[in-house]
């Protein structure tokens, strides 16, 4: 086999995985920037509690839509997902409960219950596309669904970086100068949301947020500033898309789950090579 | 510094439904410096946030005499900061020109200068470059003090400035404190050591959840107050304790 058709020859002769891997692509540079920001706020559970805050949204979308219609799901997903967000938030905040604890009692409650939603009316088969996605069915419409989301976070994020990033870094300074910390606070958790939706047909409630958080953890292991580990997170999170897809369509492999496993791949290796990685401190000398 | 008396009126907090401090009457006033002792659990920390108006007050008043919230400038414990987060000692200073640069206005090339007199000021000349994980901690509170120095507030409130620092950045950092003294800026900060309280700070704010006593260090300072200062919070004490001996 050439290189030729083992790396271009599927992507070329056919339109799924042309479309399977655009959509990887550009949810990696809408999730990955998102995901190195909710690392750095020490949040990389919340993001876990939000895919599965988003999943009874969806279900209701599916059910209202009579079918698996991203639209439907995706404005249901989204509705969802903030308002699991401003609940925890507001009982963390009420009572003793730590906003983590919070958020996971919360997001335990959603699986259920979207689980419950998609069974009632719909086939074992639904439920496992809602769950798990349906990376290689994505269309044109899908794809225009995630590179909007994509446009949107990218400008987003580029507008309002520095109290973003102060509000991550030091909360307490922004409140001293007034700077309205808990507004982009509330914002970045709408970007999250909008992200999980985003990457949500492509590999389902449950998967979504594998792309925002292993290429973050990937990024946080080889960079030392905030651009370069932005940087780096997309161009991960693209790479698993592209890798995971092929190896996926050589091996007969599910592909969702082949993307995520990539990404897992490289973060295994990263953790071994990269600068304060278990090899350099086996070996100080030689690398 | 055209600064204003702030004054407590018999003031209590609560925090997380518990009565943290109560009974707190007394007054910064302009240009005054103050230490602000008392055991560990006594509420201090807690003081500042209400002194900020990061927390409610549960009863009594604080009038702030017109100062605005980004009038006060607020140092908080390292501990509250993360260390490793990916910025460079520039990009940190530098958020002490948010009075001017707000969330999205440039830099002005006079701010940017004034940046740089602060590294100088705290002895962290050409560091601007290095990122805030590669910092020991008495560096790293080098550059809050630098960034400090760039807020240019009017009452400044320091929290723990000296805990876990080497003596060389304890010894600079107490110089910066000389200068905004100097400077007729009122300040107050939370200390541990005694002898810094009574060498540098004329007046002392002591307390055990309740005032013991708030005025000049000498008189408050007393083997009598630090003595039921003890008493009033057994067992958490033992720093305190310790160090007067």
């Amino acid at each position: 086999m050439s290189v030729y058709d083992a790396v271009l020859h599927p992507f070329i002769e056919y339109g799924f995985m042309r479309r399977a891997l655009v959509a990887c692509i550009s949810l990696g540079l809408g999730s990955g920037p998102v995901g190195v920001l909710l690392m750095l706020r020490r949040m990389s559970l919340v993001g876990d509690a939000m895919s599965h805050a988003v999943l009874p949204g969806a279900a209701i979308g599916f059910l209202i839509a009579g079918g698996l219609s991203l639209p439907a799901m995706g404005i249901g997903g989204v509705v969802a997902g903030l308002i699991v967000a401003m609940l925890s938030g507001l009982v963390s905040r009420t009572t003793v409960l730590k906003e983590d604890a919070s958020f996971a009692s919360f997001y335990l409650a959603s699986l259920a219950a979207g689980v419950l939603i998609v069974s009632l009316h719909g086939s074992n088969i639904d439920l496992l596309h809602v769950l798990f996605g349906t990376i290689l069915a994505i269309d044109a419409n899908a794809l225009f669904f995630v590179g909007g989301i994509t446009t949107f976070t990218i400008t987003i994020l580029a507008i309002v970086y520095r109290p973003l990033v102060a509000e991550c870094f030091d909360p307490g300074f922004l409140r001293s100068v007034r700077g309205h910390g808990s507004a982009y606070h509330f914002l970045f958790l709408f970007l999250v949301v909008l992200n999980l939706v985003a990457g949500f047909q492509a590999l389902g409630t449950l998967m979504a947020v594998g792309l925002m958080m292993l290429p973050a953890a990937v990024a946080q292991l080889w960079a030392r500033t905030l651009p370069v580990m932005m940087a780096i997170a997309a161009i991960t999170a693209a790479v698993s898309g592209f890798l995971g897809l092929l190896l996926s369509y050589h091996l007969g492999l599910a592909s969702g789950p082949t993307i995520i496993l990539v990404a897992a791949l490289i973060y295994g290796v990263s953790l071994l090579f990269c600068p304060s990685g278990a090899l350099r401190r086996v070996f100080p000398a030689r690398i | 510094m055209n600064a204003a008396a702030v004054t407590f009126n018999n003031v209590s907090i609560t925090y997380d439904r518990h009565v943290a401090v109560s009974g707190m009457t007394g007054c910064f006033s302009p240009g005054s410096v103050t230490a602000i002792a008392g055991p560990n659990g006594a509420g201090k920390s807690t003081l500042l946030k209400a002194l900020m108006d990061d927390l409610p007050v549960a009863s009594g008043k604080i009038d702030r005499g017109g100062l605005r919230r980004q009038d006060f400038g607020y140092l908080p414990q390292t501990a509250e900061i993360d260390r490793h987060f990916p910025l460079t000692v520039a990009d940190t200073v530098m958020l002490g020109a948010w009075k001017e640069t707000g969330g999205f206005r440039r830099l002005s090339r006079g701010s940017a200068e004034k940046g740089l007199a602060a590294l100088h000021a705290v002895g962290l000349d050409g560091f601007g470059h290095r990122h805030i994980g590669a910092l020991s901690s008495g560096q790293f509170q080098r550059v809050l003090f630098a960034r400090l120095l760039l807020q240019d507030p009017t009452f400044i409130i320091l929290d723990e400035p000296f805990a876990a620092i080497d003596a060389a950045t304890t010894r600079d950092l107490l110089a910066i404190i000389d200068r905004w003294k100097a400077e007729n800026r009122t300040i107050v900060a939370v200390l541990h050591d005694i002898d810094q309280v009574r060498s540098y700070f004329p007046r002392t704010l002591l307390m055990a959840r309740e005032l013991i006593g708030w005025g000049d260090t000498e008189t408050v300072m007393s083997p009598a107050n630090l003595q039921r200062a003890r008493a009033m919070s057994e067992g958490a004490a033992a720093r305190l304790s310790v160090v007067a001996q």
